[in-house]
């Protein structure tokens, strides 16, 4: 069975995807069984998938640490597991589960309860492996492009609801229109380097003349292409639409999972094959860090819809973890990871309370609807204070440590102004994060309404809020395994 | 160019001159009244009431998509079915896989019914 | 010579059909138009001795999805469509910006058209197209190629989960 094209080192790395797959064709064929009361099996079984898969990873892992093998690459150099790989995998590991607790009482009071759903998210982890660990520019577009779909179509399930479809179609048209422009310029490098495989192209552009008009040109449309999957300004234009009209529960699940998966495609693309153009994208990635931050914080001001303002935030934080990629030095690449685990628990803890706010007849994702939250149920209420504060980036929560590290990387590499504009913005930000802290203590409830706080939603927020006071109390063993990750940039 | 395209260039020509050839004899041939009754789409001799364009149901858009996506499927069967020789029991496990996967997602159609006509 | 001949050719068919299909003010003639520009670019990879690329570029992009496409004109009633508020009162700024992006991208191209040479690439010592493809794609690039049926399989589940009345 195995041949020279295909070992069985090969068939290791890939067994965590080819898990998920299976569980994720399971998941199809055994919801035709499943009566509606039985609808959770669906769910239990995606979370026993993902078990099944975080044991794997944890096995190639100590494998490799056995034998003392920092990275393995397979498929003649195709996909390579690091340590950037597995942390990644990790974190997309652990959003997904956290996603699929909170997300099963929601679907059932919105009534849209099919096993399709937990479906698509182990094929949209399937094609968020491949993000992480591809070393191919083919594998790494056919990995989006798996990853996108998915989560287009899980942004249209409330398909009775016309924002729902709305969001679906924007996030639709404007993801495969920047994938366009993103293959366009992978075609420009392939012709360029004449192979597709990443490190072949770094060597390539190394030995090319400086200046190439056409390299610029595959420059810019690469990075456009990537700038548009993580939402920066000024690709950013579908991200609101999109969070605020899809299902909140897949809001929680789009604002981490996906966005860590594309950030780690961005950065595995600019630090391989485009690492000898640095001279080039520094100065275009200063200017969208700057109009990211000032975009996505200016605008969340003015929101209303508390869906619509994350998706600010979330955008004003994507520009944030940008400026770790400006300074480009380790702690900055740090620095990016300990921000994208952090941020993964903050988020996904403030979506969790926001699914709770679904209850029959209210939809509560106005502002209004946190109104007196504090007086309704104190514990979410106190939660989330705890994850509006780590938002804001307020010690001793763990927001503060990916702050930390990206402003220490921004003065170790001299981008003083960068820091003084992040830091201002970041005072602007707690502007309309303490509006919803206001809303929740100092305001009377608006309906006596009680939350639907299920089993999962709990089990979800007792993790979330773990996670996001141990790493701000204790952060030492999470900043040494974020510097495990660190991707040797390309010499 | 190679020589051994000229077949699609013949080809490609014959079937563009086919039919403006037969229209433009049918126009030649014809007598040239154009006027009132003759312009409106007949009916068996009833008034046309409405525009043709009724309400079609979204069944066969459904059909269409996943028409689209098994033709994808076939096109990917194409090049295999040319190299099978060279590619062995490897090859064929391979494709086994990709037709397997595929054949969970017809499996699933089937039992949702997306393929029911009626 | 003949080359050249038949490139132009190609290549206006393809630039006409595409001017044609954006400015048609009935969808079919638009979608017609948009067929004549594939088979254009169908065309354009004959040209290359690409003929497992052309087939491909007929059987699907013509045959499948240009169908998709006049499906959804017939199943969409767009004489109404047409007579409401359309979004394009500022086309003259888009056809700026577009210009301008393609006047960069020109000059770009035209810089540096020195840059893509592929030695060895000599017509006449090439495998068969189908050929090529099919070692290419069933053992270097027999990973994408898998992963490639995990995303029709959620393409084949995402378009009943969106267009089924009942699931």
């Amino acid at each position: 069975m195995f041949n020279e094209f295909f070992s069985r080192q090969d068939l290791l790395l890939i067994k965590p995807a080819v898990l998920l797959a299976l569980f994720g064709c399971g998941i199809l064929l055994t919801d035709l069984l499943h009566e509606r009361r039985h609808k959770y099996l669906n769910a239990v079984t995606a979370l026993l998938g993902l078990g099944f898969t975080g044991v794997q990873l944890a096995l190639i892992q100590r494998a490799m640490s056995a034998a003392g093998y920092s990275e393995v690459s397979g498929f003649s150099g195709g996909l390579v597991v690091d340590g950037f790989a597995l942390y990644f995998t990790w974190i997309f590991l652990i959003a997904t589960a956290i996603a699929i607790l909170f997300s099963v009482r929601y679907l059932e009071v919105e009534n849209e309860h099919h096993g399709e759903y937990y479906a698509l998210m182990l094929f949209s982890l399937v094609g968020m492996y491949f993000l992480a660990t591809a070393m191919d520019l083919i594998t790494l577009f056919i990995g989006l492009e798996t990853m996108a779909l998915s989560v287009y179509v899980l942004a249209g399930f409330l398909r009775g609801d016309r924002r729902s479809n709305e969001a679906a179609m924007k996030y639709f048209l404007l993801g495969a229109f920047s994938s366009g422009i993103l293959a366009y310029g992978f075609s420009l490098l392939y012709g360029l380097t004449g192979s597709t495989n990443l490190r072949a192209v770094a060597d390539a552009l190394v030995a090319r003349p400086s200046g190439d008009p056409v390299v610029y040109l595959a420059l810019i449309t690469t990075a456009t292409g990537l700038l548009f999957k993580v939402a920066a300004v000024p690709f950013h234009q579908w991200a609101p639409d999109a969070y605020e009209g899809a299902p909140t529960s897949i809001t929680g699940f789009m604002s981490t999972a996906p966005k860590a998966a594309a950030f780690a495609f961005l950065l595995r693309v600019f630090l391989v094959p485009l690492a000898p153009l640095r001279p080039a994208w520094e100065g275009l990635l200063v200017v969208v860090c700057v109009l990211t931050m000032v975009v996505g914080n200016l605008a969340a001001i003015s929101q209303n819809n508390t869906k619509r303002l994350f998706a600010y935030s979330s955008i004003s934080h994507v520009g944030y973890m940008l400026l770790g990629l400006v300074a480009g030095n380790e702690t900055g690449l740090k620095g990016i990871a300990v921000y994208l685990l952090v941020y993964v628990f903050m988020n996904l803890g403030i979506f969790t309370v926001l699914v709770a706010l679904r209850r029959k007849d209210i939809i509560g994702d106005e502002i209004e609807d946190l109104s007196g939250l504090f007086f309704k149920n104190p514990v979410s209420a106190v939660f989330m204070l705890i994850f509006l504060l780590s938002l804001a980036g307020i010690p001793p929560t763990a927001g503060f440590l990916g702050k930390y590290f990206i402003f220490l990387s921004l003065i170790e590499t001299r981008h003083y102004v960068l820091a003084v504009i992040a830091v201002v913005f970041v005072v602007v930000a707690l502007y309309y994060y303490f509006r919803l802290v206001v809303m929740m203590f100092m305001r009377e409830a608006t309906d006596p309404e009680r939350l639907n706080i299920s089993p999962g939603v709990a089990v979800a927020l007792a993790i979330t809020l773990a996670m996001t006071l141990v790493i701000g109390i204790y952060p030492e063993p999470f900043i040494r395994l974020a510097a495990g990750s660190v991707l040797v940039p390309f010499r | 160019m190679p020589g051994n395209y000229i077949p699609i260039l013949v080809f490609l020509v014959l079937a563009f001159a086919f039919p403006v050839v037969a229209l433009s004899l049918a126009a030649l041939v014809r007598p040239s009244a154009q006027s009132g009754e003759r312009l409106t789409p007949y009916e068996c001799g009833i008034q046309p009431v409405s525009d043709s364009r009724g309400r079609y149901t979204v069944r066969f858009y459904i059909i269409a998509m996943l028409f689209v996506i098994f033709d994808v499927e076939t096109v990917f069967l194409y090049p295999w079915a040319v190299q099978y020789k060279a590619l062995k029991v490897f090859g064929l496990v391979e494709m086994l896989v990709f037709l397997a996967i595929l054949l969970v997602g017809y499996v699933w159609l089937y039992k949702k019914g997306a393929l029911e006509w009626v | 010579m003949l080359d050249q001949f038949f490139f132009y050719i190609f290549a206006s068919v393809i630039l006409l059909g595409g001017l044609l299909t954006i400015t048609r003010r009935s969808a079919v003639h638009s979608a017609i138009f948009l067929i004549a520009t594939l088979l254009g670019i169908a065309g354009l990879f004959l040209h290359l001795q690409a003929e497992f690329l052309a087939g491909v570029q007929v059987i699907l992009y013509v045959g499948g999805i240009m169908v998709l496409f006049l499906f959804v004109i017939m199943l969409v009633n767009l004489d109404q469509a047409a007579r409401q508020r359309q979004f394009n009162r500022q086309w003259w700024l888009a056809l700026l910006a577009a210009a301008a992006v393609c006047g960069e991208a020109l000059y770009g191209l035209y810089r540096g058209r020195g840059a893509f040479t592929f030695p060895g690439a000599v017509p006449g010592n090439m495998p068969p197209n189908t050929q090529a493809v099919g070692n290419a794609l069933y053992q270097n690039y027999m990973l994408p190629f898998e992963v490639a049926s995990i995303m029709l399989l959620v393409a084949m589940v995402g378009a009943v989960v969106m267009a089924k009345k009942r699931l």
